[in-house]
């Protein structure tokens, strides 16, 4: 895969040109942009049945169901700071509904606001306890997680007697919210997911906030350096406790797709996805230190790592060796990422 | 402080009034009365003996569960104090038998799933006299570690089985999904099936998330449209696999190993061919019994070979009989 290389832009040697491509090239995502084309390329030539929009679209809706979660992700590491309970609160979000309705009955959109308002709590607690505490969000969130993980457990067990939550199917409310977080519509012969459009919605409200509004700006600056930003002036704390919000706010999100897809959900659910988000941010250009990044990398991010996974399983690779393909590929994303933003940083410093 | 804590009560009493009048909404949980359930049986440790029972169970799975309540079950029916514990990990297992030797149970059921790790825990249980019994793995040397007992499934039977009924479906190309990543037992299913089905292709996917099983097996299918047979080795991704051959309009038969409660219906339903049962309960109950027969009567059961637990098959024939079992959490 060394000739992949060639594909990246050559600069002539020498002059350095002003102007469009140097902007382009400033910006955290075109690294992750040209891995993406690259593999998309790769992908295309190697795996017939890659290339079919039916394909597409399944790699979309992969890509969405890591994407949605790993925008919040994102502006949570732009901020500089991490959440290793991402992946675990997903569940704990749809067991939260399923087994509060199921057990007394009611409405599974009361249960829906419950389980927003826990999700929101958690997020709150882990942005709270690391402001307040100053130890690193590293080892908070990886306390929650280590909490959430018993608790979905321990609570599924002694509600339901068993260790996966009951059938929603048959309880009022099912309907209407199926619509709105897990229905599809077909195109021809395309199943499109409304996650994807959920995430593309998710991710261009970032990208404006981050962009163009005051708190993005606060986002960058605390990740930045969050003594200056707070001698400037900026709300440390409320920004911060927002990203974390936000984050546990978009797992809500995912859970709820993931219950009213699936009906029901296995207790022990989510365990290593944490890890897939923060991946996603990384390989779209967010630095893992913070104060660098954007959403539309994020996404970018986590369209290649689901493009990746499938487009193996298109290609019909020995399953075996799945996890070091993904790996090798997740690698190759990285360093052509680097490459491109050596290139970009190096124009600069001609200039 | 007393008069918050009274707020609070008033507030907690007013919401289970709303829910209660709210409680009205269908599908949820059936109101039984809790006393009737899994009632009867002797008082716990009324026989005097203590039994440890150690599995190699990753939390939160829904198979250990079911071993679990058997136990369980047979703990009470016999009067037995059980003490479970468990660790996925083998030298951690090693360490939770021999932690059951030095407390001095009356006996040890335990998993055999790493036999060479366990080995040394076991000796020392039966050097100290304890009886030991294996199930649910290490069928082949609970032997040769001094095991007395042996309750489980043959892997490699099962799967051998499952393939037979297959091939005789017409499969020619089945898929063989494993779910967890280097697992002997998932591995031997999977043997098992491709030895009588010599056209079985394996694929690994994330057990802990459905949506990547759906969306993995959703590209495999359309990647390779020869597929006629889907196996998947536990009921959670059975129903994942549903999903996605609705997805890929694909025709596979569907098959799986173990049950649960949406499995069986999918079975009753006709989505879901037949599912091959080993029957985790009884592996639970038996272990636990067959050690109380033995210290109270000194009994052995199996006339000296393994007592197998399965393959049982459940289908359309005799599913309606077992779905309100499933609903136990005891099939």
């Amino acid at each position: 895969m060394t000739q992949t290389t060639v594909e990246a832009p050559a600069p002539p040697a020498g002059r350095v040109r002003l102007g469009l491509s140097n902007r382009l090239l400033a910006r955290p995502e075109i690294g992750a942009l040209v891995a993406a084309i690259i593999i998309f390329i790769f992908f295309l030539i190697l795996a017939p049945s890659f290339r079919s929009a039916e394909s597409f679209f399944t790699v979309l809706y992969q890509s969405s169901v890591i994407g949605i979660v790993a925008v919040g992700v994102g502006l949570l590491m732009i901020g500089g700071e991490f959440d290793l309970s991402a992946g675990v609160i997903v569940y704990t979000a749809g067991l939260a509904n399923s087994m509060f309705c199921w057990y007394f009955g009611v409405n599974l959109w009361v249960g829906a606001f419950i389980s927003l308002a826990l999700c929101l709590l958690i997020g709150f607690l882990n942005g709270y306890l690391v402001m307040r505490t100053g130890i690193p969000s590293f080892l908070i969130t990886l306390g929650t997680f280590f909490v959430l993980q018993g608790a979905n457990l321990g609570v599924t067990k002694l509600v339901t007697g068993t260790v996966s939550s009951t059938d929603v199917s048959q309880i009022a409310g099912y309907d209407s919210l199926g619509k709105v977080f897990s229905s599809s519509f077909k195109v021809g012969s395309v199943t499109i997911w409304t996650s994807v459009i959920w995430w593309f919605l998710f991710v261009a409200l970032a990208t404006w906030a981050l962009q163009r509004t005051r708190v993005g700006n606060w986002i960058f600056a605390v990740g930045g350096n969050a003594d200056s930003a707070r001698a400037v002036g900026v709300p440390v704390m409320r920004t911060k406790i927002g990203l974390f919000m936000t984050v546990s706010f978009l797992g809500w999100f995912v859970g709820m797709h993931q219950l009213y897809r699936f009906n029901t959900l296995q207790a022990g659910g989510g365990v290593g996805n944490e890890f897939i988000y923060i991946i996603a941010a990384v390989v779209g250009g967010t630095l893992l230190t913070g104060g660098y990044g954007n959403a539309i990398g994020v996404a970018i991010g986590a369209f290649i790592f689901g493009m990746t996974s499938l487009g193996i399983i298109y290609a019909g690779w020995d399953p075996n060796w799945f996890k070091a393909f993904l790996g090798v590929m997740l690698l190759l994303a990285v360093l052509v990422n680097l490459y491109v933003k050596r290139m970009s940083t190096m124009r600069r410093a001609g200039s | 402080m007393i008069v918050r804590s009274r707020t609070f009560r008033v507030a907690a009493a007013l919401t289970a009034v709303a829910l209660a009048s709210a409680a009205c909404s269908g599908g949820g949980r059936e109101k039984t009365d809790e006393s009737t359930t899994g009632g009867g049986g002797n008082a716990a440790g009324s026989s005097g003996y203590t039994i440890a029972f150690i599995t190699h169970e990753t939390p939160g799975d829904t198979f250990w569960d079911k071993v679990k309540n058997g136990a369980q079950q047979a703990a009470k029916d016999t009067g037995v104090t059980l003490k479970y514990s468990n660790d996925p990990e083998a030298p951690k297992q090693a360490v939770l038998i021999q932690n059951a030797v030095d407390s001095k149970v009356n006996g040890i059921a335990t998993t055999l799933v790493t036999p060479d790790a366990l080995a040394g825990a076991v000796k020392s249980a039966i050097d100290a006299g304890i009886p030991v019994v294996g199930f649910n793995s290490g069928i082949d040397q609970y032997k040769k570690l001094g095991a007395l007992m042996y309750f489980g499934s043959d892997e490699t039977l099962a799967g051998t089985t499952a393939g037979k009924r297959l091939a005789e479906q017409g499969a020619k190309h089945p898929l063989c999904v494993i779910q967890q990543t280097g697992s002997v037992a998932l591995e031997a299913r999977c043997a098992g099936v491709k030895s009588s089905v010599p056209g079985t292709e394996n694929i690994q996917v994330n057990g802990a998330d459905d949506a990547a099983v759906t969306t993995t097996l959703q590209a495999k299918l359309a990647q390779d449209k020869s597929i006629d047979a889907i196996v998947t080795l536990g009921a959670p991704q059975a129903i994942d696999a549903i999903k996605a051959k609705d997805q890929s309009g694909s025709q596979a038969k569907l098959v799986t190993f173990d049950l649960n409660q949406e499995a069986a219906q999918d079975i009753k339903d006709g989505k879901i061919l037949f599912s091959i049962d080993q029957q985790p309960y009884v592996q639970g109950y038996m272990a636990v019994t067959s050690l109380y027969l033995n210290l109270k009567n000194g009994n052995d059961i199996g006339g000296g070979n393994a007592v197998l637990t399965g393959p049982s098959f459940v289908d359309s024939s005799n599913i309606d009989k077992i779905l309100p079992f499933t609903k136990n959490n005891t099939r």
